[in-house]
């Protein structure tokens, strides 16, 4: 039986990696995401879990521990945080060339300077080309659910990719909510064994990792297989969201598509602000006015057709960055949604808004601002501001 | 296990992450090419000590029956440790 508890997202995403039970753990602890190494260092003090905990000095080294794992056939879990994941940089690159299927909790957080440790997507977007695929949740079920569905993504054998998933620091990681929790042998089962085709352990089979490609080498074809590999994904996570479902009664698309079916404007936002925005939907459907929300899911791969399928007929929409776009065209989900219309010859008045940068509180009036902005954009036609920003102080 | 034939391999049957699937296939590449000077040696000095053999980094001395007879020189990077260990001066590092 399923069992339903008040937790933190922390501890969500502690009893998801509990009850897979991964082989190696090679962590760092970081601010917001320390609580869930505590808790599974916990669980492994306590005999719960015969995981090997392998508590590094370093996030760089915590990545290096996670390849070598690994490489050497074991199922491998990470989680970090902000500057965690900047220091990881190298690594991320490696983990992915090398198709290892590590899952990494990435508990957002916003990137020095100045130094702050609350909530922004900076974290994730910094690694967004970095191969690895990307996913979102709204919520501490959400983080639970997609942390489970990730070992499944990863370890599919048209992938073999390392997963990212995250969820917003604090504001979910912090904060208790209702969260239903699996049996633990039903999620070992829906996870299944690990069996690696190339473990650096098996002395029968020697293999080498990591050799030196050359000059009249692969490595372009190993970077286009990869491409390739990342594009599998969004199919892949589809078919493992489908078989989760049945295990667990909640089914999880690409993006979520809240009111949309005959919505004339949309937000499109990704992790907490999701649930604040939906809200504010909510009032707008009861005033009669048909505005609609996606919440972005996968982000890497982007689903970039999907995407402009949903958007498509609107009259205005808004995307909301939280992370910042040092270039004039915007935060990076605008850059992403923008190059998706524009390749399809799809035309929708698009704003962006960059906003709760480094946990600057997300308010329902922020929400409103931005549908109240595209209303009119719907209503004249006409964009004023390109790029704008919520909840800026004055 | 099926040798794998990397010589002739086609981009679609790379494995995985650029993995290397089998062992010993270092001797495959040939690293003699890197070289700028040769090892020579002069088997009138030579006390078979088989210092070289052991401090060689590319398992390059070719050894029989106990006694030094040559370099493998499609290895031998030239690096000279063999000349540098050797306790009568019994190898002469050359311009290729």
């Amino acid at each position: 039986m399923a069992r339903v508890e008040a937790i933190t997202g922390n501890v969500a995403v502690a009893e998801a990696m509990r009850a897979v039970e991964p082989d190696v753990i090679g962590v760092y602890p970081i601010t917001p995401q320390t609580i869930i190494v505590e808790a599974y260092a916990e669980y492994v003090a306590q005999g719960e879990v015969g995981t090997e905990f392998v508590a590094a000095e370093s996030e760089h080294s915590a990545m290096s521990i996670c390849v070598g794992a690994a490489a050497a056939g074991a199922r491998t879990m990470t989680c970090t945080s902000s500057q965690g994941l900047a220091l990881m940089w190298e690594e991320l690159y490696i983990a992915a060339g090398l198709r290892l299927p590590i899952v990494m909790f990435d508990v957002n957080r916003s990137l020095s300077a100045p130094i702050n440790i609350h909530c922004d997507h900076s974290d994730t977007m910094g690694a967004r080309d970095s191969g690895w695929i990307q996913i979102f949740s709204e919520n501490a079920q959400e983080a639970y659910d997609n942390f489970i569905q990730a070992v499944r993504i990863a370890e599919h054998p048209d992938v073999m990719l390392p997963v990212m998933v995250m969820m917003d620091g604090f504001v979910i990681s912090h904060s208790i909510q209702r969260v239903e929790l699996l049996d633990e042998d039903k999620v070992k089962k829906f996870v299944g064994e690990w069996k690696p085709d190339y473990p650096l352990l098996d002395a029968d089979h020697p293999v080498t990792w990591g050799s030196f490609d050359g000059l009249g080498g692969f490595y372009f074809e190993y970077k286009k297989e990869q491409y390739d590999a990342l594009q599998r994904a969004k199919d892949v996570s589809q078919e493992v969201a489908k078989e989760y479902a049945k295990l667990s009664g909640r089914e999880y698309g690409l993006f979520e598509k809240y009111k949309m079916d005959d919505a004339e404007v949309a937000i499109v936002a990704a992790g907490s602000t999701a649930g604040t925005a939906k809200t504010v939907v909510d009032t707008y459907r009861q005033n009669g006015i048909k505005a609609g929300l996606i919440k972005i899911r996968l982000y890497r791969p982007f689903p970039a057709e999907e995407m402009v399928e949903a958007l498509s007929g609107l009259k205005a929409a808004a995307v909301l960055d939280r992370s910042p776009g040092y270039d004039v065209l915007g935060g990076p989900i605008f850059q992403d949604i923008q190059s998706a219309l524009y390749q399809s010859g799809t035309s929708v008045p698009l704003v962006n808004y960059i906003y709760g940068l480094g946990g600057r509180d997300v308010l329902v009036s922020h929400i409103e601002k931005a549908y109240e902005d595209i209303l009119n954009v719907a209503k004249t036609g006409k964009v004023d501001k390109k790029v704008d920003y919520l909840g800026l102080k004055e | 296990m099926t040798k794998w034939n990397y010589k002739g391999i086609k981009a679609k049957d790379l494995p995985k992450g650029a993995v290397i699937p089998e062992g010993g296939t270092a001797a495959d590449y040939e690293t003699g090419g890197w070289r700028t000077k040769h090892p020579v040696l002069d088997k009138e000095k030579c006390i078979n000590c088989l210092f070289c053999y052991a401090f060689c980094p590319d398992s390059s001395v070719i050894v029989e029956n106990g006694k030094v007879v040559g370099f493998d020189l499609k290895h031998c990077k030239g690096c000279g440790i063999c000349a540098f260990e050797c306790p009568k001066d019994a190898i002469n590092m050359e311009d290729e």
